[in-house]
Order: structure tokens, then sequence, then C-alpha cells
């Protein structure tokens, strides 16, 4: 329509922040009564836009989420009531109220839907956790898990998820075309998993949360917008999942995980964009707020957890937790407690043994006994054939035979490494090496 | 209730190796599976073993030519056909069935839409 004065920037504001904080909610609401995804997306869009006017000129309501949920809704109902056709649609499917059947009529699904908000039965599943649930499904591939759910719980356009993946758009656009035609022809449902197939499941929606933290977090230095929120968002999904699922120890795993990474963003590189390994860190800035959160959840989620046979043991999240907190609480580098980080690896080897964690164990293996060690278990893990093309194996191994004084050894593996590596920071920080060792023990004039 | 094909995929030398008394365990095993699934709440609608890849016959294009349409590691070897509520209880029911040298597929029927009155 023309003639609209431009909205009132604190309106804006307004809509932005109901954006960011209460997306998931109102889809996942609006999914319900739509029983339609790509129905429910359109209403929920609709309503935000429809926000700008109605609180410019109402006023900024006290709950925004229970206002756009209301307008959504109504524009879905609106939407099946005038056109039959979108009911007969497989819809999504709507788990009905507990007093119904199997839900064998899956055209009902919309107004079954109706029914079941009306006696509310299953609102102790919050909306949210069937949508998250549903975008991390194991029948969608790793990328559709991620892509859907940026894009329903976070809200974040085609373009925005394409530009964070570093795809083009119409290739995002087909890949979350695809995931909810999958959705719906294979009939994915919308539920909440039941306690057996849960903790199966509820990893593949950690394990997604953690990918968009780490694809934010390893963006290269510089102002790049959508790779930084792509870290608040995940912090945001780890903190609803908190909120949703406050008695999983692995979702406070997690949660304390993405904090500890996240404390130490300010120092992981120099101010010319140079890459800071660990122990050049400037502790002093690392966010001990962040920290100070992250353990206390560290040690709630392992109190309990005795070893004693029976007792369930950690999950791989809060044992990756319980070693970020290691090393936030070490003052210096030198001080960190090696020992004890070791201990934390053999169970995380245990709980999740992939030769990545084999890898890691072996490098805190040789600060414990000696690089000699720690070049023994990534013979091994060499042999096992599973990293090759990773290259932190040539580089781990480069950095221990660096510290034995085995230098042209060490310059080779650093080669090794430099082959597999693309980030400019991360290239740049092996040619050093490269020229270090090259050049003889460290502290030798260094060619520029 | 929607209905899906569970695609059994096994490795024939299996079955080869195995001789008589692996067939009679595995006959037995899938008379077990098929009452799990009406304990599970889902149907079965149909299914048979397929005699083994040897026995196929193929046609492309109008060419007529001995064997499976493609060379997989593991073959075909039956097939049932389901009724569920919906993909995870067709994925509940479709973990039981005997698989011992490979796996299943799971693919929902083609549904031809209601059209609107």
């Amino acid at each position: 329509m023309t003639g609209h004065p431009a909205p009132d920037p604190a309106v804006s504001a307004a809509v932005a922040e109901a954006h960011r904080r209460e997306w998931a909610f109102v889809l996942a609401a609006t999914a319900r009564v739509a029983g339609d995804i790509d129905l429910a997306e359109e209403c929920v869009q609709d309503a935000y836009v429809a926000a700008l006017g109605a609180w410019s000129r109402q006023g900024v309501p006290r709950n925004p989420g229970a206002w756009l949920t209301t307008a959504a809704r109504r524009r879905a109902l609106d939407a099946l009531r005038r056109d039959r056709t979108l009911q007969a649609k497989l819809p999504l499917l709507i788990e009905p109220g507990s007093s119904s059947g199997t839900g064998s009529q899956p055209a009902a699904g919309p107004v079954a839907a109706g029914a079941a908000a009306g006696t509310e039965d299953d609102v102790i599943a919050d909306d949210r956790l069937r949508l998250v649930f549903t975008c991390c499904h194991p029948a969608l591939a790793r990328e559709a898990q991620v892509a859907l759910t940026l894009r329903l719980l976070c809200g974040l356009t085609t373009a925005e998820i394409a530009q964070a993946f570093l795809v083009s758009e119409p290739t995002m656009a087909a890949r979350v075309t695809r995931a909810k035609k999958k959705i719906a022809a294979a009939r994915i449902p919308y539920r909440v998993p039941g306690p057996a197939e849960l903790p199966d499941r509820l990893d593949a929606v950690l394990t997604v949360v953690h990918l968009l933290y780490t694809t934010g977090h390893t963006a290269p230095a510089g102002p790049d917008l959508v790779r930084a929120d792509l870290v608040e968002r995940a912090l945001g999904l780890a903190r609803m999942l908190r909120e949703l699922m406050p008695d999983e120890r692995e979702v406070r795993g997690l949660l304390a995980l993405l904090l500890l990474t996240d404390a130490r963003r300010a120092t992981r590189t120099a101010a010319d964009g140079r890459l800071l390994l660990l122990e050049e860190q400037d502790r002093s800035r690392w966010d001990r707020a962040a920290i100070g959160e992250g353990t206390g959840l560290v040690t709630g989620a392992l109190r309990g957890q005795a070893g004693a046979a029976g007792a369930a043991r950690s999950g791989r999240f809060v044992l990756q937790a319980a070693i970020a907190a290691v090393h936030a609480e070490a003052p210096s580098y030198g001080e960190t407690d090696w020992p004890q980080l070791l201990r934390l690896y053999d169970e995380l080897l245990r709980a999740w043994p992939t030769p990545v964690v084999a890898l890691n164990r072996a490098v805190v293996h040789a600060m414990v006994a000696g690089p000699e060690a720690g070049l023994a278990d990534i013979d091994g893990i060499e042999r096992d054939g599973r990293l090759a093309g990773y290259r932190y194996l040539p580089a781990a191994r480069a950095d221990l035979l660096r510290r034995l004084g085995r230098y042209p050894d060490a310059a080779r593996a650093y080669r090794s490494a430099l082959d597999l590596t693309t980030g400019d920071a991360e290239r740049a920080f092996l040619a050093r090496r490269i020229a270090e060792v090259s050049a003889g023990p460290p502290g030798a004039g260094q060619p520029e | 209730m929607t209905q899906y094909l569970v695609l059994i995929y096994e490795r024939e030398s299996g079955y080869a190796e195995g001789g008589p008394e692996l067939f009679q365990e595995m006959g037995e095993a899938h008379a077990r599976f098929q009452g799990q699934v009406a304990e599970k709440g889902g149907k079965i609608l149909g299914g048979n073993a397929l005699q083994p890849t040897g026995t196929a016959t193929s046609i492309r294009d109008d060419v007529v030519t001995d064997g499976p349409f493609a060379e997989t590691k593991e073959a075909l070897g039956g097939y049932y056909l389901i009724e569920a509520r919906d993909l995870d209880h067709a994925l509940d029911i479709a973990k039981l069935c005997p698989t011992r040298f490979g796996g299943v597929e799971v693919r929902p029927i083609m549904v031809t839409p209601v059209s609107a009155g």
C-alpha cells in the first residue's frame, strides 16, 4: 500500500527484537494450527509485517509474542477456511489431543489440531520442542537439519542462511524445499520423541546447534555480521533448550560448552588478525561471567555422576564442557591441570570414540607424558586412516616434533598441514612455524 | 495411517553360506517380526522373500538382460508393505525387521491427493 509513513524507529526496533526473541515460539504455535509449515511461515511473516503498522497505531503490546501468535494463528485459520484444497494437502502431522484416536484421518489434521488447542492437553511439550525435533529428524540430511533449524527456529531468510554456509541462494532454497517436502511426503510427525528414542534424537539436536555455533565461531576475522549472528542464534537456541528441558544433562552440557568457548572470543585473534593459540591468549580478557555460568552448569551436570557401576556416565557434551572448563579455570597455559584433562579425554573417548577425539587426547597426553607419548598415539591414529586429509593431524604431529627438536621432520609435517589448510589465518600461522623450524631453534634469526 | 514399503537389502553370500539351518532360523525370525508389528499397532499388508538376484531378469529400453537392475553390494531380497501412523512409527517397526546381512529402506507409498469437492 502507498502513502504509509515510515514506522517509528522504536516500533521497528520492537518488531526486530520480537523477531529475534519470539520467532520460534510464534512459528511453532502457528504450525500447530496451520497443520502445514509453509502456510505457518507465511502467516507468521504476515503477522510481523502487520505488527509494524498496528504497533505504530496502538503502541507496542506488553506481550509481543502473544500478539504475534494470535495474529498469525488467525491468519492461518482464515486461510484454511477460505481454501478447502489446503486442508487436503498432506499436512504437518499434528499429534491429536489425548482424547482422540490415532490420527487416522490425516486430512483432519488442522481440525484435530484445533480441537487439541482447545484442550491444550499436550501443552506440556512446548511447540518449540516439537519444531526443533522435527527440524533435526534423522530422516533429514545434516545440512538440511541445519538449514531448517535456522529457517524455522531462528527465522533467518534463505539468503542469510546461504551466506552463512557459503552456498548460493538457489542451492539453499532447494535444500530447504527438499527438506520440507521430505517431511510432508514421508510424514515425519510433529512431536517430541518418546523416552526410548530421546537420547539419540536429542544428540542430533545438540549436534546441529553446536554446528551452528562452530560455523559462526570459525568465521574469518573481520566484520561479518551474518556469521557473528550465527553465534548469537546458537547461544539463543541452547538457552531455549535449557529452558524447555531443564532436567537433561546433555542440554546443560551444550550450553556450558558454548558459553565457555565463546568466553574466549575476544582473544582468538591478535589485532592484526593473526590467529592466537590457547597458550598465547590474554586470559584477562576472557569473559569471566560466561565462564562462571558455564562452569556452574558443568558442575551441576556432573553432580551425581559417580563412577560407580550402574550410575549413568556423562555424555559427550557434558564432557566437552568439562574439558573447556578446565582450560577456562587455569590462570595460565602452564598451570593447566593436564592430568585432569587426560582423565576427561579418556571418558570422552569412551562416550564418543572418534579419531578426532583421540587426536585431541593425544595432544593432552603429550602434555602429561611428553611428546614421544603423543607421537605414538598419533601414529596409531594415522594408521586408522579415517583422518587422512584432516589438517590438524599433521599439524599436531609437527608441533610435537618441533618440541623434540626434530626440525626437519617438523618442517615436513607442517608442510603437509599447509597443503590441507585453506583459511588465511591458519595458513599464516603454519607458514610462520615452517620459517621457525627451517631457521633452527626458536629465537634464532627469523626470515620475514 | 500411511503405507510404507520396507525394502530388505542383504549380502546374498551370507545366505549362500548359511545353508538350510539359517533359512529355518530366518523364517522363524520373520514370523516373530510379523507378530511384533501387530503389537506395535502397525499392520502388514503384504510381503515376500524374493529369490536370489541370479534369478532376476531386467528390461531397459525394451532390451532384456540377465540379472538385477543395478549391481549393488547388498541385493534386494524381500519386502513388506506396512501401514503405520507416521514415519517414526514406520521406523520403529522397520527396525525390528530381521536383516542379518544388511538393512532396510523405508519408502512412503505415493498417494494421489484427494481432489477438493
